[in-house]
């Protein structure tokens, strides 16, 4: 069940307000919520059910639910932890295309169905070279070119590598979106199905959470998750383990099942950015698609329709050029 | 002030100008205001549908509406090449049309601007360009050069009106009503004709001629450094910026020469425009055309020779006839040679064709930056694999048709509400011009309005 559904809106940052403010911020849910129910104000009878960060759905007395401030004040939110780089680990060698992590980023993020934070391409450079199939999530440039064109601040790098979005400030000029050459930055066309709870609140830096007509969105890494020292949404629902995450001073990244040295990963499997010709000194990294788990014709088995017929335009295109 | 004979003789010629009105005129203004009027309902829908109602999607996420925003700056180059250049060069055949020039220039420079307000996502939020604003984005660069430059050529067009509007508050023969004789009282200040005014407005004149030039080439170069500067194939080039100027200044001269003809048409200028101005005006753009066209065999042959792979792909979509072929076609060769070969071969050389080879380049002018934008768009770095056909193609919806035409009309209503204001031939610097023939067709510097302020 979508958060959308359940009978009050109730955001995913409401809750992590909500969450952090009565300590839960560390433990998994259901039976730590109900514990507090009990202990706190009186009930009001009317049951409430939530989702909780990791997906899971719970249901609350309607009495816990209240509004705090923000958790993370604006200056935080754009300034970031100076300790932390954190970085992106995908290995392409895993990727079936099994489409999850793009579902769960536009459950979190609340996004309409066309705007993908997280893309799935299929690539083929030429007739002659192997297929494989590439997650692209925002790439947090550490030479954004996103963030030296915007007129107004509103995209931003933070110290600890995060390219952000304010989307209180964006003017919706679109700049950036021309500006970054890995097509990573969608805009919000029109008004966002978004709860009437929501209605009324500031879009969140940190959570991205609710989007706003007429700004720009994109991937976050999900730096809300990492206050609460969780992975983001897409690495943790990965079930091929493709995506690893962490901290670059900390040289350690995770995909939710292993954790491994940062610097070994990428020497062992000879990691590269992608385009680095471009001068953009991308924060993720890519393993390249060898000794692979899957073949990639696995990808395009049970797709809907409508997605299998976007990757086959690719297919046609890659025959047509090599003519 | 005093009135000599000589302006008496020119009011009386174009006093009709400014109070009465032919049926043509009326006719015309009628279809102007319900074009205009016409844009309103599309804007009402813009405005609260938010932009999901124009065709910009998130791979071509600039449409139409920043096509028209270049070309309207481009078209102002109109008025800094005529009132500049040409005022500097002390090029005496600029008189007659020296107005119609910076109108253009004016009127463009503040309708462009509309244009970028209508592809933006939040203009509640147009302030933070204010509050927040950073110098190291090209659109600060942008709107520091374009309100400067707006401010700049309303100043030129000012003080080479000023001298007309003392004129026309003092001339007692003028039958408008009293609304407008306070407005010629307010903008005529307390011009007298003195000899030390007519220095200082001189004098201001010679100032902003030389300051409008380099303005006008800051305003295009940054302007197509907002294309310069991503790293998306067809922009990321080192000539752009003075591409777009060349392109500009041509498209510049085409409309000028088409605003004449229909002026000469409309008020019956015949002896005042004359086959001169459409010849040495044809001839300049006979020029700007072959320099336009030798920037853009310049740049397509360097892309295409290098045949990078995104550049390559961006050149295919270019020639092919099913994408972008009959445009590109149309903007590089119809629009460049024809020009050339009607002005070029005196047989061919007339007011008539010279205004319709103007004609043909402001057309292929504007689907040239139509053919800027849309297939780099069309052409990211990363495949398209989008689902949705919208997303990947752009094509105008009927709001973005309505607008840019009820953007025209606007333009054409502008320009002909301020020639009922003020006559659109500069009374006070071509005076002699009226019941004079020989004056226009004398030898440059031989016009006989140059001796008054000479003095």
């Amino acid at each position: 069940m979508s958060p959308k559904k359940s009978k009050k809106g109730f955001s995913r940052r409401k809750f992590l307000k909500n969450g952090l403010s009565i300590g839960i911020g560390t433990a998994g849910s259901a039976g730590m919520l109900s514990s507090c129910a009990k202990s706190e104000k009186k009930e009001s009878g009317e049951r409430i059910r939530v989702m909780t960060t990791d997906g899971k759905l719970v249901e609350i007395d309607a009495a816990q639910l209240h509004e705090l401030e923000d958790v993370v004040s604006h200056e935080e939110a754009r300034t970031g932890d100076p300790n932390r780089e954190y970085v992106m680990v995908i290995d392409l060698a895993k990727c079936r295309n099994a489409r999850i992590c793009v579902d769960v980023c536009q459950r979190m993020h609340n996004l309409p169905p066309e705007d993908e934070w997280i893309k799935v391409f299929y690539m083929q450079d030429s007739e002659d070279t192997a297929p494989y199939w590439f997650p692209k999530p925002c790439f947090h440039c550490n030479s954004p070119s996103c963030v030296n064109v915007c007129p107004v601040g509103a995209t931003f790098k933070r110290l600890d590598g995060l390219v952000l979005i304010d989307n209180e400030r964006c003017i919706g000029c679109k700049f950036c979106m021309a500006a970054c050459p890995y097509s990573s930055r969608v805009f919000n066309w029109r008004e966002p199905e978004i709860k009437d709870t929501m209605k009324d609140h500031h879009g969140a830096i940190e959570t991205g959470v609710p989007q706003k007509v007429g700004t720009v969105g994109k991937c976050d890494f999900c730096p809300d998750m990492a206050r609460m020292g969780k992975l983001p949404g897409c690495i943790e629902a990965c079930p091929n383990g493709v995506l690893y995450y962490g901290d670059k001073h900390e040289d350690l990244v995770s995909n939710g099942t292993e954790t491994v040295r940062f610097s070994d990963l990428i020497y062992e499997r000879a990691g590269y950015r992608y385009m680095e010709e471009l001068g953009t000194r991308p924060s993720v990294y890519y393993l390249p698609p060898v000794n692979r788990s899957f073949d990639p014709e696995v990808g395009f088995k049970d797709l809907p329709d409508e997605i299998r017929e976007r990757y086959d335009v690719e297919r046609s295109k890659i025959k047509k050029e090599t003519r | 002030m005093k009135i000599d004979s000589a302006t008496l003789n020119a009011l009386e010629r174009f006093a009709p100008q400014l109070n009465t009105a032919s049926l043509l005129e009326k006719v015309l203004f009628y279809i102007m205001m319900v074009f205009v009027l016409a844009g309103f309902p599309a804007l009402y829908i813009q405005h609260f549908e938010g932009h999901y109602v124009t065709g910009m999607r998130d791979n071509v996420f600039w449409g139409v509406y920043i096509v028209n925003f270049i070309f309207y700056i481009g078209i102002s180059y109109a008025g800094a090449l005529i009132s500049g250049i040409l005022y500097l060069l002390k090029v005496e055949w600029r008189k007659p049309i020296i107005r119609i020039a910076e109108m253009i220039t004016v009127i463009s420079t503040i309708l462009g601007p509309i244009y970028i307000l209508l592809c933006m996502g939040r203009l509640d939020r147009l302030h933070h360009l204010i509050i927040y604003g950073r110098i190291q984005s090209p659109i600060t660069w942008d709107v520091i050069a374009i309100t400067t430059y707006l401010i700049g050529s309303i100043i030129f067009l000012y003080l080479a009106t000023i001298q007309d509007f003392a004129i026309l508050r003092d001339w007692k023969g003028l039958k408008v009503g009293k609304w407008r004789h306070a407005w010629y009282r307010f903008f005529a200040v307390s011009y007298q004709d003195t000899p030390r005014q007519r220095q200082l407005v001189h004098r201001g004149l010679t100032i902003m001629s030389i300051i409008i030039i380099p303005l006008a080439v800051i305003v295009h170069s940054v302007l197509s450094w907002i294309f310069g500067m991503t790293l998306r194939p067809g922009w990321h080039s080192t000539i752009f910026a003075p591409y777009f100027v060349v392109a500009a200044v041509f498209s510049g001269t085409g409309v000028l020469i088409i605003a004449m003809w229909v002026y000469r048409k409309l008020y019956k200028l015949e002896d005042i425009i004359t086959e001169k101005h459409f010849r040495y005006l044809g001839i300049i753009l006979l020029v700007l055309g072959a320099l336009y066209g030798y920037f853009t065999f310049a740049e397509y042959l360097t892309n295409w020779y290098g045949s990078e792979k995104w550049e390559l792909e961006l050149i295919y979509k270019l020639f092919d006839l099913n994408e972008f072929g009959w445009m590109f076609i149309f903007a590089a060769f119809v629009g460049v040679l024809l020009p050339i070969i009607i002005i070029g071969v005196p047989y061919f050389r007339s007011i008539n064709s010279i205004s319709f080879a103007s004609l043909i380049v402001v057309v292929a002018m504007w689907v040239k930056r139509y053919i800027i934008i849309i297939p780099t768009l069309e052409t990211p770095l990363l495949p398209m694999q989008e689902s949705r056909m919208e997303y990947v193609h752009y094509s105008m919806t009927w709001i973005e048709w309505i607008l840019t035409i009820s953007g025209l009309a606007v333009f054409c209503l502008f320009f002909y509400l301020y020639s009922k204001f003020v006559p659109i031939i500069p009374v006070s610097e071509s005076a002699d011009l009226v019941g004079n023939p020989n004056g226009a067709k004398g030898k440059d510097g031989d016009i006989p309005g140059e001796q008054n302020k000479n003095k």
